[in-house]
């Protein structure tokens, strides 16, 4: 059942290859998408604990590579967020005609997206994350605005090195621990006896996923290709491909090198630290939307990474555990939130053709219900309670601070700071884009519904999990605790 | 039953959700219908006492709500005010009713769950909800950029001072393992330092106390039916509220108190300061309000728990009954500038006695409520030059109620017309019957102590205390009468708010923004650049490697083909075909031949 959540996208996809199914691109689209939703709602719903729905097929035997996909409270909401997304993507598309290649090229990426969460060998991971890469490249140079081609290939050389560099990690792995199966790496961890080795590894594994995240300083790839790409593909950009970094960290990285994990920890804290602050500072000083926003993945992202960190501490598991659950969270949230910011983003150029905060303003004049819902969208990615971020946020930092380390209370502390400044930069762009009087790019009309119908739901999702995170957590917690107890090894 | 405790504030945030989107004239109805019934269920909470089952939030941690005798005062404060405003409101506001009534319902709500939150937590949420909607409602005119700033002042202000709740959360986590507010002062040092430090920087922020002071001042920016509602029983209330709730935390800590006392004796002197120094309406409420709060916040540092919420029910009662009689001279004179409003009182009765006998208690004068909850609190403090100060803050506040309610008394009487409909003045004698009337607690004090839940050392007030603060509030009276209500206070700084937010604006903002323009310029240009220059750097190298490296390979092999070349060409020369030269070539090979082997062997 799980192959076919994976692999149902791409045999849509295939439909497009018979002849005059153009006119129906979108609606297969669509369906293909919803069908896939449903099929993952499925999975949540029948996922029995520990690693459920697995398959285990020989591959590629002669390095002990195999088929091995399963999910658990890590991967499954991070597969259905990614089925939300790209489900949403598909109906905000549907505002305009859709060519097959554009729906195929998203399908794509809804299966390998799908696919890398549920891969639980090395290769099939990096078969998976590679081939992101590929189909974004495309969708930015085919599909974008502006400077695309360019701003394509610097996204594509820039990721493809880091994957190279990852891939050179999973090497390590293998010629450590004589398989790319992850399961059975993270049962005897590679490397226990050899730190050196095992600090080599994770410099080049670390290196590779930092890129993809995208941690400072090696995050310059993101703004252009946020910029240039279009709105659907931004937001799948931000939603889902760089949560493929976020989540190689707490999927191989933590449980498979938990040695030098602990030994580099305040590594990570100050990385994660710097991109929340450096993030928030030059997000701030942005007057591209769109570029703003994607700074602000910086720093969101930053927060999973202080919190990834501050799980490999010498300190009581509850508050490491309480981090680890934030971090989880906070790529669910984020996914929903930056996703739902890129679309309105896609609405203001749609309408106005600029993202330039300079040239816009009032827009809440003619269309409130887009106004209403990048307010939404704004607060929830600035921390308010009552939405998603607000829950992963306050996770974080009271499982960063509450390990009780002086060290760690300071970086809580630091890392709090970076909130108040993602509030000044989101007041600041609702007071230039949306409030006050009308600048010189006018926004008419609102949102249209295949617009609305894509955004609200994201954003209702968000104000679910911030209401009642319950029935997300109970799915989190019980892996964040084992994540702990792998990292936790000597 | 407990477990209905949730509905307190669930009703009204759920109904206010559902209103924004809403138009109409039903909306208010709602909006007040649900106000009416908020009220009765915290009145019903303030008897029952309940307390919900905790539920399970994050982690392994517990959330709830509870109801002890601070949390019932305030909440049935809370709900009564919030009626009363959204009673005047629906007179008052035309247009963008559904956001209007909408958001001052999950206002209340945030402030309803803050007052009944057992854990930091629900405490967080709610209180960070209830900045965004103060910011929403402040900048609720949005086409106005400067009130959508003022909003943004507002709630970076009080989220700035936020950021401590977060980092007591925390600590509070590793202090004792758990987030209840109960257990606070019991933990290992120094988390109960760090907790509470935490605590009191989120506090002073949310309550307009030094040194935030200033955001209170923009807030004047929203409409008046959001001013009489967030200066009176939310949003500032908040912060003293959550003093006087905590004031074990504080005590056990003893520099947190001594902090706390001071911080709101000279926020109740220095504001106090500044309003007398104003020439506007609402800027002297403003700075008044922050004034009173601080006698509520020096409370909870003495503490004088009983004294500091029956002054905060008292001032909740006066100031939303100045704001609403404020705002209907303001929506019909269209001024607020305290000269141009000379006489405005007349001009409506009702409205001009209501705020007469409001600015009356404001000033302390006796026995209206205000004079005994001041003295209350001032009967606590211990130290001779705390008192002073109170003494002054007394005085000022004396001078700055006599100089608002004269200038809208005195003759010439006003040329305008003011009306105002039932329902705006429906809220008005309630409210100044409370603002009068609440300083009866002092008869029935110790009974109030007890159902406040205070210790039983609190002193309560005393004839000769009280006698003191009346003389010296009928004395300010008397001397504002003699210079008339138009000379304010002349000292610099005092009409500009101390210079607060210029401080706040070049001390914090400004080197914040310039810190982000220079890292945007370093992501730019260094960052950045050093990635664009590898790609440079690569197709340098491929463009020397096609015009320098490739031509002199190249000229390598044409050198070489040429030469081989020639030496075909030398080759070629000795083939004439013709047998005679075949003949004397292999002649003179053979002598070669010869004479090598015989330079070898010989």
């Amino acid at each position: 059942m799980l192959s076919l959540v994976i692999f149902l996208p791409l045999a849509a996809a295939a439909v497009f290859a018979l002849p005059r199914t153009g006119r129906a691109a979108g609606a297969v689209w669509i369906a293909a998408a919803a069908a896939d939703l449903a099929l993952a709602v499925a999975l949540w719903a029948t996922y029995p604990g520990g690693i459920g729905h697995e398959t285990r097929l020989r591959w590629i035997p002669t390095v002990s590579a195999g088929y091995h996909i399963g999910v658990d409270g890590l991967s499954l909401p991070l597969i259905a967020m990614t089925c939300v997304l790209f489900l949403c993507c598909a109906v905000y598309s549907a505002r305009g005609p859709v060519s097959r290649s554009y729906a195929a090229l998203f399908l794509f990426l809804q299966t390998v997206s799908v696919g890398l969460f549920a891969a639980l060998d090395l290769l099939l991971f990096f078969v998976f994350f590679d081939l992101s890469i590929v189909g974004m490249y495309f969708v930015i140079a085919g599909w974008g605005h502006g400077d695309r081609a360019r701003s394509a290939l610097m996204f594509f050389l820039y990721t493809f090195l880091g994957s190279l560099v990852l891939l050179l990690g999973f090497i390590g792995l293998y010629v450590g621990g004589r398989t790319f199966d992850i399961a059975d790496l993270a049962r005897v961890p590679p490397f226990a006896d050899r730190p050196g080795a095992a600090a080599v590894v994770l410099l080049a594994v670390g290196v590779g996923l930092a890129v993809k995240t995208p941690a400072v300083p090696l995050h310059t790839w993101l703004p252009p290709a946020h910029t240039d790409a279009p709105a659907a593909g931004s937001a799948v950009l931000a939603g889902v491909l760089l949560k493929m970094g976020a989540y190689g960290f707490a999927r191989i990285a933590m449980p498979l090198l938990p040695g030098a994990w602990q030994r580099y920890a305040w590594v990570i804290i100050c990385v994660g630290l710097a991109g929340v602050l450096y993030g928030a500072l030059v997000a701030l000083a942005q007057d591209d939307v769109k570029r703003l926003i994607a700074y602000t993945s910086v720093n969101h992202m930053g927060y999973i990474l202080l919190a990834l960190g501050a799980a490999g501490l010498a300190a009581p598991s509850a508050p490491r555990t309480l981090a680890v659950s934030g971090a989880v969270t906070q790529m669910v949230s984020h996914g929903l939130l930056t996703g739902a910011l890129f679309l309105v983003a896609g609405v203001l150029w749609d309408r106005a053709r600029t993202y330039d905060a300079r040239r816009l303003g009032g827009v809440a004049a003619t269309a409130p219900r887009l106004t209403a819902l990048a307010a939404l969208a704004a607060f929830g990615s600035l921390g308010l309670p009552g939405l998603s971020g607000f829950i992963a946020e306050f996770q974080i930092f009271a499982g960063v601070i509450g390990t009780g380390l002086p060290a760690a209370v300071v970086a809580g502390a630091l890392g709090v700071t970076g909130i108040l400044i993602t509030a000044a930069l989101f007041l600041r762009v609702l007071h230039r884009v949306f409030l006050g009087p009308p600048g010189e790019a006018g926004v008419n009309p609102d949102t249209r519904w295949p617009e609305t119908a894509a955004i609200a739901p994201l954003l209702a999702l968000s104000v679910l999990i911030g209401l009642a995170p319950r029935w997300l957590l109970d799915l989190i917690e019980p892996v964040s605790a084992a994540i702990v107890s792998l990292v936790g090894r000597p | 039953m407990n477990d209905l405790l949730w509905l307190l504030p669930g009703l009204p945030a759920a109904a206010g959700a559902a209103l924004l989107p809403m138009r109409g004239r039903a909306v208010p109805a709602l909006a007040v219908s649900v106000a009416a019934v908020t009220l009765l269920i915290a009145v019903y909470a303030a008897v029952a006492r309940p307390a919900t089952r905790p539920i399970p939030s994050v982690g392994g941690l517990r959330a709830g709500l509870a109801v002890d005798g601070l949390a019932a005062v305030m909440a049935v404060t809370t709900a009564a005010v919030a009626l009363a405003v959204l009673v005047y409101a629906a007179g008052r506001i035309r247009a963008s009713r559904g956001r209007f009534f909408g958001l001052m319902l999950v206002f209340t709500a945030a402030m309803l769950a803050t007052v009944t939150a057992a854990d930091l937590l629900v405490l967080l949420m709610a209180w960070e909800v209830m900045g965004a909607c103060s910011y929403a409602l402040i900048a609720f005119d949005w086409r106005d950029g400067g009130r959508v700033r003022a909003g943004g002042v507002a709630f970076l202000t009080t989220r700035a001072a936020d950021l401590g709740l977060y980092v007591a959360a925390g600590c509070a986590l590793a202090g004792t393992g758990s987030l209840a507010v109960a257990g606070l002062a019991s933990a290992p040092r120094p988390w109960p330092d760090l907790v509470a430090g935490g605590i009191v920087l989120a506090a002073l922020g949310k309550s307009a106390q030094l040194p935030f002071a200033f955001w209170l001042s923009r807030a004047m920016a929203g409409p008046t039916p959001v001013s009489a509602l967030l200066h009176s029983a939310t949003m500032v209330a908040a912060g003293a509220y959550l003093l006087l709730r905590v004031q074990p935390l504080l005590a056990a800590t003893g520099w947190a108190a001594l902090l706390v006392a001071w911080a709101g004796a000279l926020t109740a002197l220095l504001l106090g300061a500044v309003a007398l120094a104003q020439t506007d309406l609402k800027q002297l409420l403003a700075a008044s309000t922050s004034a009173q709060i601080g006698f509520a916040v020096l409370a909870a540092g003495l503490p004088a728990l009983a004294g500091g919420a029956a002054h905060l029910v008292a001032h909740a009662a006066v100031k939303s009954l100045l704001f609403l009689c404020a705002g209907v001279w303001l929506a019909a004179l269209g001024t607020q500038d305290l000269r141009e409003l000379r006489g405005a009182g007349r001009l409506h009765r009702p409205v001009g006695v209501a705020f007469a006998l409001g600015g009356a208690a404001l000033g302390g004068l006796p026995p209206l409520s205000l004079w005994v909850t001041k003295d209350a609190v001032l009967a606590a403090t211990g130290s001779p030059a705390l008192f002073a100060v109170c003494l002054g803050a007394v005085l000022v506040a004396a001078g700055y109620a006599a100089r608002v309610v004269l200038a809208v008394w005195l003759p010439p009487g006003h040329g305008g017309t003011v009306r105002a409909g039932a329902l705006e003045l429906l809220p008005l004698p309630p409210l100044t019957v409370v603002a009068v009337a609440f300083g009866l607690v002092g008869l029935w004090y110790g009974e109030w102590a007890r159902f406040v839940g205070a210790g039983p050392g609190e002193p309560r007030p005393a004839l000769p205390g009280l006698a003191l603060t009346g003389v010296l509030a009928v004395a300010a009276l008397a001397r504002v009468l003699r210079h008339g209500p138009d000379a304010a206070l002349a000292l610099p700084g005092f009409a500009g708010w101390l210079g607060l937010e210029r401080a706040a604006v070049a001390a914090a903002w400004r080197p914040m923004t310039a810190l982000a323009r220079a890292l945007a310029r370093f992501d730019d240009r260094v960052v950045g650049g050093a990635v664009r220059a590898v790609p440079r750097l690569g197709t340098a190298l491929a463009r020397w490697t096609r015009t320098r490296a490739e031509p002199a390979l190249d000229g390598v092999i044409h050198a070489l083909a040429s030469t081989a070349r020639r030496l075909g060409t030398l080759a070629r020369r000795p083939q004439t075909g013709q047998v005679h030269t075949y003949l004397a070539q292999a002649a003179v090979c053979l002598i070669i031949i010869a004479l090598l082997a015989l330079v070898v062997w010989g």
